[in-house]
């Protein structure tokens, strides 16, 4: 990880609710960041299979998002959800972690658009996808190298 | 001829009910995790996260996490759904909610939810109402709007479909 990504770390890792979920950046840069979070039994959502809750498989894939965002060479200081769509392609399996794939594959002077997935250990098989916007102000980007 | 039978009073009956609810909602983890409460008026269902510290997504600002707010969508819609059922069987009498022996629902499955974020979040107790717009026998549509202060500002709506379980409570 190079000094960006390692700051970008600190900042969505410390984030109140990415920590409650104990939320990982493992990759960031170019648009593009992926988030894991481990199994918890806190997270269950059904108590008979002890399935993880589709809203907490939403939560990660939101800051995946975000972060991607973030990670735009144009980005700027802040970002937010303006929609999130997401269908759940089947149950993850109980005990794996869940990683979160994001992809910033578009931006305007004022909206990001994003895709993001959501895997278990079988990454063939997808968890969750998503497609969102987020709010892109470029007035407000940060000064990275020259203008 | 007129037959009476003597009404079960009013605190047995909603006795009942608040255990029915407490016991749907109490089974879920994840519920627990975030603090969500219901508030029940007759069968009407009302969500409510109240604020915490850890649900906070962006400090700067402060606003709630954008997936702390999907999240609490998306368990008010799942409660609605069961809820509807259980009232159902339970005011018919076919089930006892309350019985030691009750097992556990089978919960609807999201297929899809598509979250629009309105307005920031703000560090305080949050409200969401959902609304069951279609239930069919394999397939239901669901609406569901969160408030904070004001119930005519929604700050975050959204609309799932959910795959209904196979066999009834």
């Amino acid at each position: 990880m190079d000094d960006i990504a390692r700051r970008a770390r600190q900042f969505i890792e410390a984030l109140p609710h990415a920590r409650a979920l104990g939320m990982r950046l493992e990759g960031f840069g170019e648009g593009r960041a992926t988030l894991a979070m481990d199994y918890d039994a806190r997270f269950v959502g059904d108590p008979r299979t002890g399935v993880i809750h589709g809203g907490a498989v939403s939560a990660l894939m939101d800051t995946a998002s975000g972060a991607a965002v973030m990670s735009h060479p144009a980005a700027p200081a802040a970002t937010a959800t303006i929609d999130l769509r997401i269908d759940y392609m089947r149950p993850a399996t109980p005990g794996q972690a869940i990683r979160a794939k994001a992809e910033c594959y578009h931006v305007t002077r004022t909206v990001a658009f994003i895709r993001v997935l959501a895997t278990d250990d079988d990454e063939t098989r997808p968890v969750a996808a998503a497609t969102g916007a987020f709010t892109f102000d470029q007035g407000a980007a940060p000064k990275r190298g020259a203008q | 001829m007129i037959l009476h039978m003597k009404p079960e009073p009013v605190q047995v009956v909603k006795g009942r009910r608040d255990a029915a609810l407490r016991w749907l909602v109490d089974g879920i983890p994840y519920l627990r995790f975030l603090g969500i409460e219901f508030d029940r008026r007759g069968d009407e269902l009302t969500a409510v996260l109240p604020f915490r510290e850890d649900l906070i997504g962006n400090p700067a600002l402060p606003a709630l996490h954008g997936g702390a707010t999907a999240a609490f969508l998306e368990c008010a819609s799942i409660i609605e759904l069961s809820w509807a059922t259980l009232w159902e069987e339970m005011e018919s009498g076919r089930i006892d909610p309350t019985a030691a022996d009750m097992p556990y629902p089978h919960l609807p499955k999201t297929i899809d939810f598509a979250v629009d974020y309105l307005r920031p979040g703000l560090p305080r107790d949050a409200y969401a109402r959902a609304r069951v717009n279609r239930s069919g026998r394999r397939y239901a549509s669901v609406h569901v709007e969160a408030w904070q202060d004001n119930r005519a500002r929604p700050f975050a709506q959204a609309t799932g479909h959910f795959l209904m379980p196979e066999d009834e409570v």
